[in-house]
């Protein structure tokens, strides 16, 4: 299975919730379809949705909720299929 | 324009990605700010390269590139951030120009350096002048694109070029001004408020970019507050120590409500209200602050008005040389 690391698209502060106190969109081991939301990131007081492109099995996150991100950064790694 | 080119058709619109030129100025007294491009001299740099006018209207995005497709031919040239365009896929060189052919899709990779790059099409981009200029102002949805940052699926129009672009041309490296964490600032004329030690601090401290910061105002945090001086509220000003009568706000000037996050205004800038000023950004390093990433740490450095003058100076001569090696 081919493992591939998703980057974040642009810099910003990530959450792994839509708001503070809920469930992360996608925990560790989570099924990934495309259009998924994996996470938000924030920045000039927008928040832009991070949504796979690929459909796989979300084996690890690189960052922690609300640390800060640049852009090209890895986010999570996919395994695909 | 009479002569117009067929329009770039905007596939994905990017973060806030807006039509700017060099601005409108003449109306800030009545609360329209001059927007315009936030690195002002990229944008002269870009039109430049595409043999327009320093002044037409490209596009300014933000973070993330937008992706476009030309449904005509054109000469294109990228500048500011360094956000490196892509061609069909192929990665196009920053700072320089590029011929794209009818049917070809710009697109972007990954923010490297910077925070906004300017995308310049020969000819300019044809939206309507509103009061004087082609500048988007989103918040009084006024000017470029409708009033407001650009969608999937607009349109945007091209005018005829005004001489054959240069082909080829790039700025040589040495002239391509890049985002440095240090804003000069000319302290006053409210850092009375705050005490000696306070003002010594804000100067002397790390401050990062906030992410809020916006084409209205750069938030910083991570620095130390600032301690005011005690007083009784002067009639009409709040009793909140950071409050002042309300006054004129400067481009450039670093408000510091309740004295914690400093806030300079920039190209959209408000143009007054209620907040003590410890300063002024210096007109020479308003171009810096629009490169600046969140979350990226900088400083504040303390200057006199004949170091002001002088970084003026040294500001026009650079721009100087940028026209006359893209002459």
């Amino acid at each position: 299975m081919a493992l591939k690391t998703v980057h974040a698209p642009l810099p910003g502060t990530f959450y792994r919730s839509p708001t503070p106190g809920e469930p992360p969109f996608k925990a560790e081991n989570d099924a990934v379809a495309v259009g998924d939301t994996v996470g938000l990131i924030e920045v000039m007081k927008t928040f832009t949705p991070v949504t796979a492109e690929e459909a796989g099995i979300l084996k690890a996150f690189h960052v922690g909720n609300e640390d800060a991100v640049m852009a090209g950064q890895p986010l999570y790694d996919l395994e695909e299929g | 324009m009479a002569d117009a080119r067929p329009p770039l058709e905007i596939a994905k619109p990017g973060l806030a990605t807006t039509v700017q030129d060099l601005g409108r100025p003449g109306y800030y007294h009545l609360g329209i700010p001059l927007s315009g491009a936030m690195d002002r001299e990229a944008l002269v740099a870009a039109n430049l390269l595409v043999g327009n006018h320093e002044g037409d209207a490209a596009l300014e995005a933000v973070f993330l590139g937008p992706e476009i497709r030309f449904a005509g031919d054109a000469t294109v040239a990228v500048t500011g951030a360094d956000l490196p365009p892509r061609l069909d896929g192929a990665e196009q060189p920053g700072w320089a120009a590029f011929p794209v052919r009818a049917g070809q899709v710009l697109s972007f990779g990954y923010l490297k350096a910077g925070a906004r790059a300017y995308i310049a099409v020969a000819g300019g981009l044809d939206v309507p002048v509103v009061l004087g200029s082609r500048s988007t102002y989103a918040l009084g949805a006024l000017g470029g694109h409708e009033g407001r940052a650009l969608r999937a699926g607009d349109r945007i129009g091209v005018g005829a070029p005004r001489r054959p672009p240069p082909a080829g041309a790039a700025l040589p490296d040495a002239l391509r001004r890049r985002a440095e964490p240090v804003l000069r600032v000319l302290p006053g004329l409210y850092d009375h408020r705050v005490t000696a030690e306070a003002r010594e601090r804000f100067f002397a401290d790390t401050w990062k970019v906030a992410p809020e910061a916006d084409r209205i105002g750069y938030r910083f945090r991570g620095g130390r507050p600032l301690d005011f001086v005690p007083r009784e509220p002067p009639f009409g000003a709040g009793s909140d120590p950071s409050n002042i009568v309300d006054s004129g706000y400067p481009y450039g000037s670093v408000q510091v409500p309740g004295g914690t996050e400093p806030i300079v205004l920039h190209r959209d800038a408000v143009s007054g209200g209620g907040y003590f000023m410890i300063g002024t950004v210096i007109a020479a390093d308003m171009d810096l602050i629009g490169q600046l990433q969140p979350h990226q740490p900088m400083r504040f450095a303390r200057v006199d008005m004949a170091q002001a003058l002088a970084a003026r100076r040294e500001s026009a001569e650079r721009l100087a040389r940028v026209r006359a090696a893209l002459a």
